[in-house]
């Protein structure tokens, strides 16, 4: 994962709480198999209009996403990180978010900032009445700067240092695996296990057809 | 020292303390994995040459993308195929058991762990897929996880996670004749909102919550991520254990002594503090239904579209306006006055037989409405065999609904299952986004009675709207089986 340390990129304002990750990205863009090259899937349903914020000029290069509260609720998609991303945006700025979110950001390189709700409204006002400013994002001091506002912003010290160093949390797990090992030999043995898989006896599924195909129901049942 | 029950199943599941601020590394007992949320996770491993730690703690199936009807033919949308196909080739490959389309044990995933036996009380439950809270139901802790973290349980089998705040929701009394789980749980969302839950471990409880059987009470800790919450959970007891007797994957003979055992240590210990306390009175619900584009915008059935200038809050006032316009909407308008053009049954909240069985009480002998569809989608291949061991199929496609196969369908429409703009939905799913079941479709989540009754009448409806014959017991219209089982037809779910 790269680096984080500070990043400067035009502001974008998003005057809408509660968008969710079927907002962030349509369920229908999830059948991809890779990881990248969802930019186009960002906010699908809204990109449609020409008033959205990123068919604006001024706001279409953004990388900082300024929104409302309860941010990315919904769906646990990673999907709609790589989408945001993949757009370009580097940070996304909310009074609250959702925490599989958060959580799906930090692994991600994404910063979730949280600031509180008024500088919210306060780096709106800015970047509504001066489209296209810039804003400056300080994670080793956790403030916001916009045009000569200074907010601080909440991230918690784990992500934080990750996104520093750019670890990798696999990598970080497997320095413990000792101590995996050591915990699966105090499992309980009657905790359940997927394999060998036991079964309840095969039975065939009659394939359902469209309306207007006959359907087979064979002779009343027990009802 | 005092604990809650989440606070004693994380404790038990510790790998490793964090320090520093770290988060604690957390043992995970049962890994679901499907098609959407797991090919990324697989080629990660692949890259970095990594294997599955724990085969036999995985399981896999096929349910988000999978078509509910001709699933005895190839899947006709691509993209889907491929999805489909990558999954099994990533089990293949790493050795993880798979249901797929056409299997038994296919269906939606929250379904297939607990009709398994694999869903048991005091484990860590994790899947790419929000919904996974539904495991809480059996005093598990259990919680949905995105891609990157599907891949570290896949390498690793644990995963560093968080601390959390629990909250204590507690539903003291019995729940009024027509009302569900379903109103329950839409009620609580109602009330502590979207964000309410936001960084908290729900624990659900009171004697409502008691008299629920399982299946009641996955709906409601299946929709604990509309709250916003981690996970919700229940404390396990005799009906967790009666539902769990038997299952192909329950402990047997000894192991099911010392389970049970365990199992009954798992409750909030009497002095255990929780951070945030919620109360209902289940006598004050009535039917619920939402009529804005969050869970959270739900009100009872007997209520009207909210006026937004009688909204305090700015950021409700405004979003409860793009909520009436999207769903085409007046505000004021009485909700049993909204007519519907579709009514889905199905998901992973409301598609099990339960629901089938009290859906087909309502329908039993009556027509559907002739302006409106209506599907019915069993959450697994099991459910729809033990449906049509019930006869409850021939209810369904009598009342003129389409009886079909097993999957998420179109609770978010992935499959073909989904609405057309501006089309209307009565849904017994779990979310009512902007576009969530189609492109420019409006959905109004219900219990499964309200479906039935608004696909008799059109609008959304609920028992009292019917014209039920004097003297009906409207608590009759249960998850029960319509008539004693015959044995040599059972198919358990």
């Amino acid at each position: 994962m790269e680096k984080f340390t500070q990043h400067t990129g035009v502001g974008v304002p998003l005057r809408r709480s509660n968008v969710d990750t079927d907002q962030i990205i349509p369920a229908v863009y999830l059948k991809r198999v890779t990881r990248t090259g969802f930019e186009d899937a960002l906010f699908a349903a809204w990109r449609g209009d020409p008033a959205f914020v990123l068919n604006q000029d001024a706001y279409r290069s953004g990388s900082v996403l300024v929104a409302g509260p309860d941010f990315g609720t919904g769906s646990s998609r990673e999907h709609a990180v790589w989408a945001l991303k993949d757009y370009g945006f580097r940070v996304v700025i909310s009074a609250r978010f959702a925490d599989i979110f958060r959580g799906n950001s930090g692994k991600q390189g994404l910063l979730a900032a949280q600031v509180a709700q008024e500088d919210i409204e306060l780096l709106w006002k800015i970047l509504e009445t001066k489209p296209g400013t810039e804003v400056t994002v300080d994670l080793e001091a956790r403030t916001v700067t916009c045009d000569d506002v200074v907010v601080r912003f909440h991230v918690d010290d784990y992500t934080r240092w990750r996104l520093m160093e750019g670890l990798d949390d696999i990598g970080l797990t497997l320095e413990h695996e000792a101590e995996i090992a050591q915990f699966e030999e105090r499992r309980e043995p009657w905790r359940p296990r997927t394999l060998p898989a036991k079964h309840l006896p095969k039975v065939d599924i009659a394939a359902a057809r469209p309306v207007g195909v006959p359907v087979e129901l064979g002779p009343t049942r027990s009802a | 020292m005092a604990g809650t029950l989440a606070e004693k199943v994380w404790d038990a599941h510790v790998v490793r303390r964090g320090t520093d601020g770290a988060p604690d590394l957390l043992y995970i007992d049962l890994h679901l994995v499907h098609e959407v949320t797991s090919p990324q996770a697989f080629e990660g491993l692949r890259l970095a040459g990594r294997q599955v730690r724990r085969p036999d703690l995985t399981i896999a199936t096929e349910d988000h993308n999978t078509p509910t009807l001709d699933i005895d033919r190839p899947i006709a949308d691509t993209t889907s195929r491929t999805q489909i196909d990558t999954l099994r080739r990533n089990a293949a490959e790493f050795g993880v058991r798979i249901h797929s389309l056409g299997d038994a044990d296919q269906g939606i995933v929250h379904q297939v762990g607990p009709q398994l036996g694999l869903t048991q009380p005091g484990l860590t439950v994790v899947c790419g897929d929000s919904h996974t809270s539904t495991h809480g139901a059996f005093g598990a802790l259990a919680f949905g996880i995105g891609t990157s973290e599907v891949e570290h349980v896949l390498a690793t089998q644990t995963l560093p996670l968080a601390p959390f705040k629990t909250m204590a929701i507690t539903v003291n009394g019995q729940l009024p004749p027509g009302a569900t789980s379903k109103d329950i749980i839409l009620a609580i969302i109602a009330k502590i909102g979207t964000g309410g839950g936001q960084g908290y471990v729900l624990e659900y409880r009171g004697e409502a919550i008691r008299s629920l059987s399982m299946e009641a009470r996955m709906t409601i800790c299946n929709m604990s991520i509309e709250a916003g919450a981690r996970a919700g959970m229940i404390a396990p007891d005799e009906t967790t254990f009666a539902y769990l007797k038997g299952r192909p994957h329950a402990p047997e003979g000894a192991d099911w002594d010392a389970a049970v055992e365990y199992w009954r240590t798992l409750r909030s210990d009497d002095d255990a503090e929780f951070d945030a306390e919620v109360v209902l009175e289940a006598a004050d619900l009535e039917p619920f239904v939402t009529w804005g584009t969050n869970p959270g915008q739900g009100l009872p059935l007997s209520g009207s579209v909210p006026r937004p200038e009688e909204i305090a809050d700015e950021n409700e006032r405004v979003a409860a306006e793009r909520a009436i316009e999207y769903m085409g909407l007046v505000p004021g308008q009485p909700l049993r006055s909204i007519p519907v053009d579709t009514v889905f049954i199905g998901s992973c909240t409301n598609g099990r037989i339960e629901d089938l069985r009290s859906v087909a009480k309502v329908l039993r002998g009556r027509k559907k409405h002739d302006d409106v569809r209506v599907l019915v989608v069993p959450a697994s291949a099991r459910v729809r065999l033990q449906a049509e061991a019930e006869g409850l199929d021939r209810i369904f496609l009598d009342f003129g609904a389409e009886w079909r196969n097993a999957g998420c369908s179109m609770c978010l429409g992935m499959n073909p299952d989904q609405l057309t703009p501006g089309e209307r939905a009565a849904s017994t799913s779990n979310r009512n986004f902007e576009g969530r079941q189609g492109k420019g479709g409006r959905t109004h989540l219900v219990s499964p009675l309200v479906a039935a009754a608004t696909a008799i009448r059109g609008t959304l409806s609920s028992l009292a709207d019917l014209d039920l014959p004097e003297g009906t017991d409207v608590s009759s219209f249960d998850g029960s089986p319509l008539a004693p089982l015959d044995p040599r037809v059972l198919v358990q779910v």
